[in-house]
Order: C-alpha cells, then structure tokens, then sequence
C-alpha cells in the first residue's frame, strides 16, 4: 500500500524540518540568550537531579559510611562491594536469575508492545471522528485517571482471579492494557493530524486500520515513545506479589525487593539493597534515553521513505 | 413514530462507523473489564458497610454523613489537599511548561541530555529519602546546618516534626518531584509545532522568541496544554505518598494529612473499605469538578 499525496508530503517535509530548526526559525536568537538558558538549565538540572545523585551515591558506599553520622550525600571511600554481593546473592537464589530476567522481559515486552497497539487504535477515532458515543468513551477515559486506586484494588482482585488469570503473567499484562494514560496522551497528539490528510488516505484505497498503522501512528511517535516510556517503567517495577505466587513466575523486581525485606538481614543487606535499587532504575532511564535521541533520528527519516 | 425515525438514525449512524468501533474493540474490553467495572464496584461499595471478609452490608448515606459531618480529621485533610493543591498544580504546571520549552531552545543533543535529566528523578522510586537528609531535624541535616552556618537560625528547626514546618516541606518536595509526564507531553508537544508557522510568524513580524512563544508555540499547543492540566489537577489532589514517607504517617498534628493519606488510613489500615470508597469517590467527585472548571478556562484562552 502507498499513501503518496502531495499534502502528505509537505506535511512530514515540515515535520522533518523541525530538526534542522535552528537554522531554519527566522526570529532572531541572541548567542547571551542562549547562554542564559544554558545556565539557568543546568543549575536546575543539578537540583533536580539530587535525588540521582544521592542514590549512586548511596550504592557506592561501605556499609560504616551508610550508617555514619551525620550523614554525608558524597561518598568518602567507595567501593563495588554492595555490586559484587549483589551478584553473588542472585548467583544463589532459588530459581535460576536467568528465569526472573526472561519474566520480566516477557511482560515488559508483550506488555507495552500491546498497550501502545491497543490504546492507539482507540485513540484515533475518538481524536479525528465523532460517533454517536465517542464524546461518552472520551469522556470516561480521562475521569479513570482521576479514580484512587487502593479502594479498586479489591474488586480488581476478584475479576482477575474469576477470570482464573491468578499465577500468570496476563495478571500483570491484561490490567496494562486497560490503562489510559498513553491512549490520553497519544488522543491529544493526534488532534493535531490535519483531517485532509486522514482523507487522502481514504482516497488512496487504504482501510481505517491501514491508515492508522502506517499514517496516524508514525506521526505522533513522540507522544507514542512517551507512552511507551511510561507502561515499560510500570511494567519494570512492578513486583506483581498480589497476583504471582510461583517462585519461577516472578519477575527482577520481586527477586530484588526481596533482599532487604527480611529483618533480620535488614541492615546488612542496606548496601545490596541500595545497589539493587540503582540497577532497577538504571534500566527504564537507558531505554528512555535511547527512545528520547531515537524519536529525533526517526522523525527525521519517516519523510524520506518513498 | 419521532423515537422510531431517531433510533434508525442512530443505527444507521453505528453502522457506518462500524469499522471505528472495531479499532476501538480490544481496548474497551479491557477497560471495562479492569477500569470501568472496578470503578462501579468502589462506588457501590461507599454505600455499604465493607470490611473485605465479610459480605457488604448496605448502609445508604452513612459513610458520607460520617465523613462530611463528624469527621473533623477529614474537613482537615480536605483543607490540607487544597493548600497543597493551589501550590504543586500551577507551580508544577508553569514550570513543566517552562523546562519543556527552554530545553528545546537549546541543540537537539543537549535538551535530550537535560530531558533525561529532569525526568530520571521522577523513576527513582525510593531516592525521596534525599529530601529527609535535606530537611533533617539535627542540627547536621543540610539545609539545618546551612541556615545556623550563615547565621540565619539561632538553633535549628525541626522541618519533619514541627506542625508549623511540615506543610510547607512537603509542598516543596512535591514541587520538586511534580516534573512528570505532563512534562514529558510538553517536550513531545513543542516539537511537533509546524516549523511553517514559525516561519510565517516572522514574516508577520514576530521579533524574538518571547513572542513567538507567546503568538506561535502556546496557541499551537492546546492538546498538550490540557493533557499536562489534568494529569496537574490529577496529581497535585492526590498527594499523600510524599507526606507519608518524609514525615510518617499519622503527619505530626496532622499537619499535611491529605486526601489521599486519610483514605489509605481507612482502606489499607483499619480496613474499612466502605468508608474508604466514600472518601475515593468525594475526592472523584472534587477532581471532575476542578477539571470541568479548568477545562472551561484554558478553551477560552484562546479564542
């Protein structure tokens, strides 16, 4: 199937030149501007970032400077012990880590795949279509944002082992898919999809679901990534302890919240669980950096594709 | 005979579209089933009498009588979810908005550092314990020790115990933290304006990029705009996890008890479901409304 207009084409020509902006934008830009706004950023970003900072730090220390007073942000002395215990206690744990690993890749994966399949295939027509409900359904999306979750937690529990998914992934998968965040976030994204070209489309012969696959969708890949970024981190931390019970079903961060839960090795085990920490959420921040520098370079070559 | 012919209308509406309901399908199955369905539940459930063992015992009103009228720890809550609220709503809002559109001032390379940069806090689950070493009682805690070096306090201030301090850190620290995917969905949204507009806007005469903010990005953005104000009003109503490990629970005096921390007192300690839901679906009700408000607002903004 092609879709080849000439409206298609100026559209994703502008959007291509978006990331040569800097050279294209006519106003006027002050090198002291810019500048300014280098400074104020990083400043900031350093505040921010504390939080970081403290937690590499964190893992980094022995475990006489964790407990030290008064407590110091920077480490004095690190050291890679809090790592290499790590590895020798997941190196000994009941089911093999490759099992815990292969768990979680599989519902992060199948997870946010499905989700971001789903919910765009409901976003598009409740962005560029009314139908007798879509005000209804739109409507309903965004208010489940609004509902507290612990007071659901109970008849949520109940549907999921009624529906005998208790001990399986899909009590982790299937609520994802029910999530409405990233359907909301790529709806509104995609109301800034010229109608004309939704028609265009049409006119060359392809069907709703072609044109949301290989039009609607590419082009708001960057709300896309966002919500993706958000269902994989969800998914990543998610322990699943109310729903999973079988040791060889459980995911890297159940086996990982484990290690400081016991009292009684709560204090020895301080610098292990900090080190585990760091590596939990080093991982959704490198796929967000790869998406986040990948959604530029992508958006820059969607246009060429004849 | 009118009923008849608008029926058919309706039908004849449903089956044009039908493809559309097909996409929409898998999504709505799931919703209902994991989303919709939990929903209706919790709702009936504040008109009962529910402690998750025994069956729900139908109760009417009394949870919400008892909340709203006896309950003088709740209308506290109620007020302390407000003030936090006008705070870490707007402030974090503004300031999502602000980031977002400074860092794409900058080079490509250098805003998807700072982006990562200011999003990363908001996946480290734990690092809030930061902000207890900051705002530490001792007289070692940082901001503590900064303020009796330079002379500012004569003896430190106990910001986690203090009744008087305890609001204003956690507003602070819920500021701190609020950059999220609203921010996210600015980042998204301000490179997705049409560089034509920008172009054209120069030709009209916009001069710097104050204006061209205020002419061509902001009017270009309203999806974004509204996406980051509801997940704003969302956010900042539903406080609580902050307050909770920061200070304990229950906050000293209950001096920045939210919402949110008194229904997790009902629904996750006293296991009172029942009255849990009524508070779930006041706080419900309170969102909705601020939303409609809002949403209002932000649709006249630019017409």
């Amino acid at each position: 199937m092609s879709i080849k207009t000439t409206s298609i084409k100026n559209f994703i020509n502008s959007k291509r030149n978006l990331d040569m902006k800097s050279s294209a934008r006519k106003s006027s830009r002050s090198f002291g501007g810019n500048l300014l706004l280098g400074i104020v950023l990083f400043i900031l970003g350093f505040l921010f970032f504390f939080p970081v900072i403290y937690m590499i730090n964190q893992s980094l220390k022995p475990l006489n400077e964790m407990y030290m007073f008064p407590p110091k942000l920077f480490v004095q002395n690190p050291t890679l012990d809090n790592f290499s215990d790590l590895v020798r206690i997941v190196s000994n744990t009941l089911v093999p880590f490759s099992r815990y690993l292969f768990n979680s890749l599989f519902v992060v994966v199948v997870g946010s795949i499905g989700h971001i399949l789903i919910a765009s295939m409901c976003a598009y027509p409740l962005a560029k279509y009314t139908f007798p409900g879509s005000k209804f359904i739109s409507s309903l999306i965004v208010y489940s944002l609004m509902f507290n979750t612990t007071v659901t937690m109970v008849p949520n529990f109940i549907t999921i082992s009624k529906l005998g998914l208790i001990d399986t992934y899909g009590a982790i998968i299937f609520p994802t898919f029910a999530s409405t965040l990233g359907l909301y976030l790529m709806k509104n994204f995609m109301e800034q999809i010229p109608d004309s070209l939704i028609e265009a489309g049409k006119i060359d012969g392809a069907n709703q679901l072609q044109i949301h696959l290989k039009l609607v969708l590419p082009l708001v890949k960057p709300a896309a990534v966002t919500a993706f970024i958000l269902v994989f981190q969800a998914l990543w931390t998610n322990t699943g302890d109310k729903y999973i019970y079988s040791e060889k079903l459980k995911s890297v961060a159940y086996m990982l919240s484990q290690l400081a839960s016991s009292s009684s090795v709560g204090v020895a085990r301080a610098g292990v669980l900090a080190a585990a920490s760091l590596i939990i959420f080093l991982i959704p921040v490198s796929v967000f950096l790869i998406m986040q520098t990948n959604v530029i370079s992508t958006m820059t070559t969607s246009g060429m594709k004849e | 005979m009118e009923l008849q012919l608008k029926m058919k209308r309706l039908w004849h509406e449903i089956k044009i579209n039908r493809t559309l309901y097909l996409l929409m399908l898998p999504f709505l199955i799931f919703f209902v089933t994991f989303a919709v369905y939990p929903v209706l539940q919790a709702i009936y459930y504040s008109f009962t009498d529910y402690n998750v063992l025994e069956p729900a015992n139908f109760i009417g009103l009394e949870n919400y009588k008892k909340l709203l009228l006896e309950d003088t720890i709740f209308i506290k809550a109620i007020q302390n979810t407000f003030i936090i609220a006008v705070f870490v709503g707007p402030l974090g809002y503004i300031l999502s908005f602000l980031l977002a559109w400074m860092i794409n001032e900058l080079p490509h390379w250098l805003g998807t550092i700072l982006t990562v940069i200011f999003y990363a806090p908001s996946m480290a689950g734990n690092a809030i314990m930061v902000f207890a070493l900051i705002f530490s009682n001792d007289s070692t805690g940082y901001l503590n020790g900064l303020l009796l070096k330079y002379g500012f306090i004569s003896e430190r201030i106990l910001w986690l115990s203090d009744s008087d301090y305890v609001l204003p850190v956690v507003i602070i620290v819920s500021v701190w933290m609020s950059l999220g995917v609203g921010f996210l969905s600015f980042v998204a949204g301000i490179k997705g304006v049409d560089e034509a507009q920008y172009e054209a806007a120069a030709i009209d005469g916009i001069k710097n990029r104050w204006q061209e903010l205020w002419y061509v990005t902001l009017p270009n953005m309203k999806p974004q705009l509204l996406f980051g104000a509801v997940m704003s009003i969302t956010n900042s109503l539903s406080v609580g996890a902050v307050a909770d490990s920061l200070v304990g629970f229950p906050s000293p005096n209950y001096a920045s008890h939210t919402i949110v921390n008194h229904l997790n007192d009902y629904g996750l300690i006293r296991m009172e479901m029942g009255r849990a839901s009524a508070i779930a679906v006041i706080l419900f009700a309170i969102m909705i409304l601020i939303n409609v408000l809002i949403q209002k607002f932000l649709t006249k903004v630019g017409t």
